[in-house]
Order: structure tokens, then C-alpha cells, then sequence
């Protein structure tokens, strides 16, 4: 944090911050089945409107279009999918994840119509491509989050 | 002086989920989703019929940003008008009377209101609320939503025996409504003869304040649907019409409670303020029901005195009585109150809720025997703001006696 040291500033004290609140969050039914499927068994489980046939992944309680309940009606989906988006991340900052730069995708798994935000790695930033056919490869150890995904890499075709 | 309004607004449609000390069958979204369509059902309508989705919290509770915007998936807000008021305590109530100017305005015909806490994600309200405060003068000190200026301000007016007894009074009549109430959350199912003993051994908080005296933290979510005459009549079977409401900011510290700058509290002048412009000269004699937000029983005494404009300890006496019993003079939270129940952002709604369905006859195991014509509700923010209701079951109010 940059400390101000003009004219007025001396004479206005400063008080530095940090908050420190613990929370937890509660993932729900559907958001529960979703990560215990891909810590316990590495498999993407979607889920699919009855209605509109839309797949969601990651699963939701109701279809985004008219909130009918979607929640009974789970697909299981493969490890693969297509890059639809990306960009590429170069800013520094202590929140983020990997060092930079690195690929931030929008991935659509095969099957599903919704799209999953991710890592992509095993790419150079200069050579990555929209259409490009990705896999998942899975973490370590498991955080009970969506990095349970460690990311997706491009499949040698 | 009267509130002047383009035309009348009615509640139309209510919806709650039960309150519980955690929910982790549901993430947030879901848990709103659940009170979105009790109120649809209730009311008779669909997702396509609501003009405009307010949604409310407070900040930084559950640890996500913006949750009017992620929420919408729950809230049913997708491609409608739609914001987030954000006021503390009053939050619930705030987004009733946002609401009720809404449809007034003639801006929009049904507009529907959510509020929801899901306190046991916060972890630490305290720490939110402390980690909050003006870092100069507050951060370092404050301890949170707990006080004793109540209790204290009480017992050197009274003594301490009548005050602590009146407060654990208060606090088993509390109990007792809330027993009645199957959505509330704290059913402890206290006896008036553990009154001595909870007064000595109940974890003590802060000063005369004890853990039994103060309010839950609670996970739930309400939902309201708010209409203009010409809809809620067509909607509704029994609509519920606002008539008047009144917010009140200060910026009170504990300090005006004995160095008292400003001779009233935020409450005791937004009830002489609401009571004069509608023509209501003696409170406990005009409402059939009043749903306050009481956070803790010292403040539930403390302020009913200031809510009904009563002086000395006239407001003690009709504790000691039972004048606020079920089948007192005036019932005082037949919901339980917030000593019962108390998912923040819900719960200065769930007071306002809790009226209409008195009125309609439907609040269940707790409804009022007597009929419910005139109801009075309301918030509370800290430090020291007001939000205060009126609520009418017939339209009859624009008469003679009210200006």
C-alpha cells in the first residue's frame, strides 16, 4: 500500500485495513452431487431441462429460460469438450491462481450446451485457438471445488 | 401531512421458507427459489406476471458480491427490471416500502420483494459487522450488534430486579409465541418459573445482557408480492393494503442513550411522525397486532415504550400484566419475533408478513383470536434506524378521521 506524503496528507492520518472473516459456503443438493461425482469418481455430471433439452454443466436447480426445476434429471457427461472462448491472463496479483500468463477458457463439454469456465494448459498463450478440442485433467488431491478439475489441455488429433 | 399516493398498494402474495440455524440442502439461489414460488403460489400468478424483482441482504453476510445479480436464477429476475437495497437490519422492510413506492408511483403494476440471510455461511456476523465500522472511531471497539444501553437505561430507571424480571418476561413471552409458530426457528419451550433462573445463570454477553436475551442467527428467505388496488383485488382473494410508512436515520451511539443530545430515539420519532399524519392518537387502542424487530429482549422492552409513545414504566407494567400476550391488550409478535427468528434480511419483512397473514386468518397455530383490522410492523437497523409500517385489512382508512 502507497503511503500519500503531499502537503495535506500530513496533517490526515491514514488508517490501513485488512479484514480477516472466516465464512463457509453451502453448495446445495445439486452443487454437492456435482463435486462429490468429480472428487469420488472423476465424472462431469450435468443436468438437462426435460423442457428445452438445454444440458447444464455446471448442473443447476432450474433452467436459466423459465425456471422449470431440472434438478432430478442428471446426464453424465464425457471428459471432453470444445474451447468456444478464451482469453489470456498477464496481470499479477496474489489472488489469482497460476503464475501469468495463462489461458483462461470457456469450455463447452461434449453433450452439453451451458459452457464451464476453466484453466487451459499444455498450449503456448500465442498458439491457442477457438474450436480447439480440449480434455480434462484432473487434480491431485481434491479441494471439494471446481479445481478438483486441475484444468483441460488440447487433444492431440 | 399525510403520505400522499398516487393510488393504493396491496400484498398479494406471500412466501416463506421455513427458518432454521443452517440449510446445506440448499445453496442460496435455491433457498430464495423456494420462498419465489411460495409467494407465486400463494398469489395465484406466474414468473411472467411480476413487473420488477428488489432483492436484499446485507453486505458481505454470506461472502458473495452482487447477489441480486448471481441470485437471479433463484430470484426469477431474468430479463425484468431488477436491484438490490441493501440497508442493515431494515433491509426486509426497506424492500417492502421500496416496493409500496414502486407500485404508488405507478412505475410498475406487481412488483415482487425478496430478502434473505443465510447466517450460518457468514461464520462471524460480529466480525463482519465490527470488520465494517468506521475504522477511526468504531473498528477497534465495537462489539458487533451486542449492547447492554438498553439494559442499563432500564435498570437505573426501574431498578434492577423489576427490570431484569420484566426482560425475562418478555423474553418467555417471546418464547411462548414462537412455540405456536412452526416456521420459527429458537422453540425452547421456556416457562415463566425459569424466569430466576435464567436470570442468574444464562450465559452472560455483554453487561446485563445474556445469551438467552438475544436473537438467533437464522438462514431463510421471504418473498412479497406487491400490487396496485386494481391487480391485488384481482389477484387476491384477501389482499393486505399498505398505508403508511416512514424510515428514520440517525447516526446514534451508545452515548445518546446517557448524553442524550437528541431527546428521542429513531423509533420514538418515527412513531410520532407516522401515528400524526394518519390521524392515530392512541396506538395500543387502534392496532390488533404489532410485529416488531426485537433483536434482544432489553431492546424489545425498551423499545416498545418508544413505539406506542408510552412514558415511565407504563411499558413494564403492560409486560407485567401480559398486556402483550396473544390475548393481551395488544399481541406483540405472535411470529415469535426476532428473539426467535432471525435471518436478518428476511426478518424485517417477515414482520410486515407476518401482519398480512394475521389479517387473512391463514398465520396458522398462532393466529390471533380476536379479528385483525390494524396492524403495526416494524424494522430495525444498527445504529439506531427505523422503519415503521402501517398495515389496514379493508380499505376504509381515507375517511374522516385520518388526514
Amino acid at each position: 500500500m502507497k503511503t500519500v506524503t503531499n502537503e495535506i496528507s500530513k496533517a490526515c492520518s491514514v488508517i490501513p485495513g485488512k479484514m480477516a472473516l472466516p465464512n463457509q459456503y453451502f453448495a446445495g443438493r445439486v452443487g454437492s452431487r456435482f463435486i462429490i461425482s468429480l472428487r469420488d469418481s472423476k465424472k462431469i455430471l450435468g443436468v438437462k431441462c426435460p423442457k428445452c433439452k438445454t444440458v447444464y454443466v455446471p448442473p443447476m436447480e432450474c433452467c436459466q429460460k423459465d425456471m422449470t426445476k431440472i434438478d432430478e434429471n442428471w446426464v453424465e457427461l464425457g471428459d471432453t469438450g470444445v474451447l468456444v472462448n478464451y482469453t489470456v491472463v498477464n496481470y499479477r496479483d496474489a489472488h489469482l491462481p497460476r503464475k501469468t500468463p495463462y489461458i483462461l477458457g470457456m469450455i463447452q463439454m461434449d453433450g452439453a450446451e451451458a459452457t464451464l469456465v476453466h484453466l487451459v494448459e499444455g498450449v503456448d498463450p500465442q498458439n491457442v485457438k477457438i474450436g480447439m478440442r480440449v480434455k480434462v485433467v484432473f487434480a491431485g488431491k481434491t479441494t471439494n471445488t471446481i479445481l478438483d478439475i486441475d484444468h483441460f489441455e488440447p487433444i492431440e488429433e | 401531512m399525510s403520505q400522499k399516493k398516487n393510488r393504493n398498494v396491496g400484498i398479494a402474495g406471500i412466501g416463506m421458507t421455513e427458518i432454521s440455524s443452517h440449510k446445506e440442502n440448499q445453496n442460496q439461489p435455491e433457498m430464495i427459489n423456494e420462498a419465489v414460488r411460495a409467494a407465486l403460489a400463494d398469489a395465484g400468478i406466474a414468473l411472467r406476471d411480476i413487473d420488477c424483482v428488489i432483492h436484499g441482504n446485507m453486505e458481505l453476510f454470506e461472502m458473495v458480491h452482487q447477489p441480486d445479480m448471481w441470485h437471479v436464477i433463484g430470484t426469477g429476475a431474468l430479463e425484468k427490471p431488477s436491484f438490490r437495497i441493501t440497508t442493515g437490519g431494515t433491509t426486509g422492510m426497506t424492500l417492502i416500502a421500496a416496493a409500496d413506492n414502486l407500485v404508488a408511483s405507478g412505475m410498475y403494476d406487481i412488483v415482487m420483494a425478496i430478502g434473505f440471510n443465510k447466517l450460518q455461511e457468514a461464520g462471524s456476523t460480529t466480525g463482519g459487522i465490527t470488520n465494517m465500522a468506521d475504522a477511526l472511531w468504531y473498528r477497534h471497539l465495537q462489539t458487533g450488534a451486542l449492547t447492554s444501553t438498553s439494559a442499563n437505561v432500564t435498570i437505573e430507571e426501574i431498578g434492577e430486579e423489576r427490570a431484569r424480571r420484566a426482560a425475562m418476561k418478555y423474553r418467555i413471552m417471546m418464547d411462548k409465541h414462537a412455540c405456536l409458530n412452526e416456521r420459527a426457528h429458537r422453540r425452547l419451550g421456556l416457562e415463566y418459573d425459569q424466569i430466576e433462573n435464567l436470570m442468574k445463570n444464562s450465559p452472560p454477553l455483554i453487561g446485563e445482557l445474556r445469551l438467552i436475551h438475544m436473537c438467533s442467527q437464522s438462514d431463510g428467505a421471504c418473498a412479497m408480492i406487491l400490487a396496485s388496488e386494481e391487480k391485488a383485488k384481482k389477484i387476491s382473494k384477501k389482499p393486505v393494503w399498505i398505508r403508511d410508512h416512514i424510515a428514520i436515520h440517525r447516526e446514534e451511539t451508545a452515548s445518546n442513550a446517557y448524553f442524550p443530545i437528541l431527546s428521542e430515539n429513531s423509533h420514538r420519532v418515527a412513531a410520532r411522525k407516522l401515528f400524526a399524519r394518519n390521524g392515530i392518537t392512541n396506538p395500543i387502542e387502534y392496532f390488533d397486532v404489532f410485529e416488531m424487530y426485537d433483536p434482544s429482549a432489553w431492546w424489545g422492552i425498551e423499545w416498545l415504550r418508544d413505539f406506542l409513545l408510552l412514558d415511565g414504566d407504563q411499558v413494564i407494567k403492560m409486560v407485567e400484566d401480559g398486556e402483550f400476550d396473544l390475548d393481551g391488550k395488544l399481541p406483540v409478535n405472535p411470529s415469535g419475533g426476532v428473539t426467535a427468528s432471525n435471518p436478518i434480511s428476511a426478518t424485517a419483512m417477515l414482520k410486515p408478513a407476518e401482519v398480512a397473514l394475521q389479517m387473512r386468518g391463514d398465520a396458522g397455530r398462532h393466529q390471533l383470536k380476536r379479528e385483525v383490522k390494524h396492524g403495526l410492523a416494524s424494522g430495525f437497523g444498527g445504529v439506531m434506524w427505523t422503519e415503521l409500517m402501517i398495515l389496514e385489512k379493508d380499505l376504509d382508512w381515507q375517511g374522516d378521521n385520518n388526514g
